[in-house]
């Protein structure tokens, strides 16, 4: 019981301390805002990524690709191929009772960037009468669907935020053709809104691929049926194809690409961490060493060691825990929902919105958190080690 | 009167490099409960340290130190520490109180390292305020408060625990002469009236005539003891 009253003295001495070391104290709470700052704009970074390909994908529709392709700009696939996938076991019908299945063929095509006014990757999908009956969180926000046949193509909301020249009623040239934007949909949430889409029979004739396809879309009537549907896939053996749920093929994706980003945040954030933490220590060595009558003077009363320690220790981490509070307010206030486009799988650019999430802020106060407990543990070593004399103590 | 300390035969030496320098080399004194020791002498005669030796924040290297009936010389730094808290009371040359509490708060310290209730806290700190004639100033913070009134709060400190010994290194050697008696005359009141043991280390002789002996320390020997 003393040794906690006398703890808890010591602790709210040395916090209430803190203004008479104001700049020095400020200065480390300030170097562990930003630790914290980088490293959550890098992992709210990866997880707004994470999550735009996660909710990109659906639990009851197939994505089938050549067997061994990895993505789809890799993957090839013959229009007889593509009509076996409707007889498959579980396929749902759309309102005229064919098989939804939507095959369709990527391309990258150029685009500029608004953001740095540079030449940048795009995914144009070409897309079968099926395409919208797919992807239930796509829907035509503004303009129409483009007419079956035509040069027409219909943009994501999120390649209109983040590229130039792609408004509604706007022509665009691709190699020899020109294209008309006549709608602009919207797929929250999904890499889908980085996408043009046209009709994928213009675009096989157009950029001269014959009648192929890439990849298929096939929309099973539940989750379940999903591996009776896979067994199908692989068990065909005019197929050569491999199906597997779209909601695994994005989240293997994101691991992927969200692994790149957090790879290249974290050695920041911890390269960082070690200069705040250099700047930790040494205001903690300070406050020690300022404070040494006061420690000094407190032990020979009779205060223990272990409670000047503590005092040192609390005082660190309720510096790095202000930086931490500082860092996500930051974080919260300058990066959150913010937009961006990086480079997806599909060497294309993918448009999403900065994530801020408490699993990420976990994170990032724990990193901020250790700052604390290492710039503590020495200082408050060296000041549980000061000698009780009366001359420290004048 | 019986002996409340007791030093038998201690020896103390200070490594300064290679060169050891013996600082006390078997001194044996008795200060008996109720004493009011002034002891005075030049600087590096030994006063800091045999007051270190005697509210056990320093240690010998040899010979035995009595408290009240008990050994003290072996004790753990923890046992040292509970000890002092019980039965020391400190005060210092420039008061170190702590800045950023009150008056009060400054008071009260040491009974944080005791069982007592909140109020009988208080009540107590209110009394040793009370003693030293600052009652009205339990609010202020050090900085707020003269010099005088600032040893007087570490007077009070050093009495609120009811400590059978008060150690004062110089308590008057960052006053004037005027305040230097005022703190003298608390520290007789207490020693009188309170019949607390004082060993006060001073380079003044006007405040050590206000204890009821003075002892002269020169390299590590009592040269003469007045009465």
């Amino acid at each position: 019981m003393s040794l906690l009253r006398q703890t808890g003295s010591v602790i709210a001495l040395n916090v209430r301390s803190i203004p008479q070391r104001l700049w020095m104290s400020l200065s480390t709470v300030v170097s562990v805002a930003l630790v914290v700052a980088v490293l959550l704009g890098f992992l709210s970074l990866a997880n707004g990524f994470n999550q735009t390909l996660k909710g990109s994908g659906a639990p009851d529709v197939a994505i089938v690709l050549r067997d061994g392709a990895e993505a789809e700009l890799n993957s090839s696939m013959s229009k007889e191929q593509a009509d076996l996938l409707g007889q498959g076991p579980g396929v749902k019908t759309g309102p005229d009772g064919s098989p939804l299945v939507s095959s369709e063929l990527m391309l990258v095509v150029d685009g500029i960037k608004k953001s740095s006014g540079t030449k940048a990757n795009m995914p144009m999908r070409g897309i079968g009468p099926d395409g919208l009956l797919v992807r239930k969180q796509a829907k035509i926000k503004e303009g129409r669907m483009f007419t079956p046949g035509s040069n027409e193509i219909v943009v994501g909301a999120g390649l209109l935020r983040e590229f130039a020249g792609f408004e509604m009623g706007k022509t665009i040239r691709f190699g020899t053709q020109n294209w008309k934007v006549v709608g602009v949909f919207e797929a929250p949430g999904t890499v889908f809104e980085s996408e043009l889409w046209a009709d994928a029979p213009v675009v096989q004739s157009l950029f001269n691929r014959g009648t192929s396809f890439q990849t298929a879309r096939v929309v099973l009537t539940s989750p379940a049926a999903m591996s009776a549907f896979e067994k199908y896939v692989k068990d065909e053996p005019r197929l050569q194809l491999k199906a597997q749920s779209e909601l695994d093929f994005y989240a293997g994706q994101a691991e992927r690409s969200g692994l790149l980003i957090r790879y290249f945040g974290w050695p920041l954030g911890i390269i960082m961490a070690i200069g705040a933490l250099a700047g930790a220590l040494n205001t903690m060595y300070a406050s020690v060493s300022s404070r040494a009558a006061e420690i000094a003077t407190l032990r020979v009363i009779g205060f223990s060691g272990f409670s000047a320690f503590m005092g040192t220790m609390v005082e660190a981490l309720v510096l790095s825990a202000l930086g931490a509070l500082l860092g996500v307010a930051i974080c919260a206030v300058g990066f959150n929902g913010l937009s961006a486009s990086t480079l997806g799988a599909g060497f294309t650019q993918v448009a999403f919105k900065l994530q801020i999430g408490p699993q990420i802020i976990g994170q990032a106060v724990t990193l901020a958190l250790i700052i604390g407990l290492i710039g503590g543990i020495f200082p408050g070593w060296r000041a549980a080690r000061q000698k009780p004399l009366l001359a420290l103590a004048a | 009167m019986s002996a409340l300390i007791q030093l038998n035969n201690v020896t103390k030496n200070y490594r300064r490099g290679k060169e050891g320098i013996a600082i006390f080399d078997g001194l044996t004194m008795g200060i008996e409960e109720g004493d009011f020791v002034a002891i005075m002498g030049p600087s590096g005669s030994g006063k800091t340290t045999l007051l270190n030796l005697l509210g056990g924040t320093d240690r010998t290297d040899g010979g035995e130190i009595w408290f009240d009936g008990e050994r003290i010389d072996g004790y753990s730094e923890g046992q040292l520490a509970a000890w002092r808290a019980r039965s020391v009371g400190f005060i210092f040359q420039f008061y170190n109180l702590m800045p950023v509490l009150t008056a009060a708060q400054n008071v009260e310290l040491p009974l944080m390292l005791t069982k007592l209730s909140p109020k009988k806290r208080r009540d107590n700190v209110e009394t040793a305020l009370k003693i030293v004639e600052l009652s009205d100033r339990a609010k202020h913070k050090p900085k707020e408060l003269s010099g005088g009134q600032q040893q007087r709060v570490a007077i009070a400190r050093a009495i609120v625990s009811d400590p059978k010994l008060i150690l004062a290194d110089e308590p008057t050697g960052d006053l004037d002469r005027a305040t230097a008696n005022d703190i003298l005359r608390t520290l007789q009141l207490l020693n009188k009236e309170l019949g607390k043991t004082i060993v006060m280390v001073t380079h003044d002789p006007e405040a050590a005539r206000f204890a009821t002996r003075t002892l002269h320390l020169d390299k590590g020997r009592f040269v003469e003891a007045m009465a």
